[in-house]
């Protein structure tokens, strides 16, 4: 059997990046801006998407949130008593339980968003501070939650997380009395890691600090498409 | 720790340009920032290759070390540490480290190809 090499010099995650450009395009024809939101498990992303989508802080943006999960539909149906259109992507449904969404699952949910009657789509991706860093799935904006009960060092052990991420939310803050951690070493440490990347003080349990991420929510949906 | 999905990543990626040829070895290049630990994505891989095109395919790579550029005082250093904060205040980019690639694929030419090239 004669053998060939085939030269692709591609990046090995390019089939991948080929169907997220799919989806941006599909959510640019239809004037929607995507933030991937991601975190560690019990960082706390969905009690802030009820903080902030359960008031008035969006003002007149109309938002919707793609929730995703290895199994269960336990965040959806909590965002859901919000009135807000909420869709749930289960990995564990034909995608072999993956522990991140990448861009061909949220594809797939594409036909059940209703991407004509919404601004901003935020997708709340599965816990997990390794994995979704590496996947596009067609946004124009990542950000993370880190909580402060995580510890001062997680940037500098998940550099890739914190450096795909131009917002870090740091969460839980009214939990700063009862804990050793030093916060400003903590945005400190996000700040060696990426420089750039923006550190907002939240508590999604008292509301401090929702207005800065409402804010930023409506910067990325005032953002022009640039392209994927 | 992330292996097992990027090793599904790089199989969706060759069998797109084996285009139906049995693939025999894969050569990759991986950046030291990926955080990619080349036995555990090995070990993957010869799972995720099962009962595909890939299946048996030996996966070689080539480890390139981090290196950061202040975009300010255009100071370059290696990275121990994932630290892009530079000592003069500056932001510095990642030069190298980044790197996730499939250089090149090694495949079985397809049956009719070869006898047209008798």
């Amino acid at each position: 059997m004669h053998r060939t090499k085939v030269t692709i010099a591609s990046d090995a995650l390019d089939a991948n990046t080929t169907i997220a450009s799919a989806n941006r395009s599909d959510f640019d024809r239809e004037e929607v801006r995507v933030v991937n939101l991601m975190s560690s498990p019990g960082a706390g992303k969905t009690t802030l998407l009820e903080r902030v989508l359960g008031g008035d802080a969006l003002g007149e943006l109309r938002a919707g949130v793609l929730e995703g999960d290895v199994q269960g539909s336990f965040d959806a149906d909590r965002l859901a008593l919000l009135h807000i259109p909420v869709t749930q992507l289960n990995t564990g449904n034909g995608f072999g339980g993956e522990c991140h969404l990448d861009a061909n699952m949220v594809r797939s949910a594409l036909p059940s968003l209703p991407l004509a009657d919404i601004d901003l789509l935020l997708v709340e991706n599965v816990g997990n501070l390794v994995c979704p860093a590496e996947f596009r799935i067609g946004e124009d904006a990542r950000a993370m939650v880190a909580s402060v009960t995580e510890g001062v060092e997680k940037p500098l052990k998940y550099p890739l997380m914190f450096r795909a991420c131009e917002l870090v939310v740091i969460n839980k803050i009214d939990l700063l009395p009862h804990l050793d951690l030093d916060v400003d070493r903590l945005v400190a440490n996000v700040g060696q890691v990426n420089p750039e990347a923006r550190c907002l003080l939240v508590s999604a349990k008292t509301g401090e600090g929702i207005d800065q991420f409402a804010d930023w929510l409506a910067e990325v949906a005032g953002r022009v498409p640039t392209a994927a | 720790m992330h292996e097992l999905s990027l090793s599904e990543a790089i199989l969706g990626t060759v069998l797109k340009h084996a285009d139906g040829r049995r693939v025999t070895a894969v050569d990759m290049t991986i950046g030291a920032l990926r955080q990619v630990v080349p036995d555990s994505l090995e070990f993957y891989w010869d799972i995720v290759a099962r009962d595909t095109l890939c299946e048996g395919a030996e996966l070689r790579h080539t480890m390139i070390a981090g290196r950061a550029r202040c975009e300010t005082c255009e100071k370059e250093w290696e990275l121990d540490l994932p630290i892009f904060l530079c000592a003069c205040g500056g932001t510095a980019r990642a030069v190298a480290g980044e790197e996730f690639e499939v250089e090149s694929i090694v495949v079985e030419d397809k049956e009719d190809a070869c006898i047209a090239q008798r």
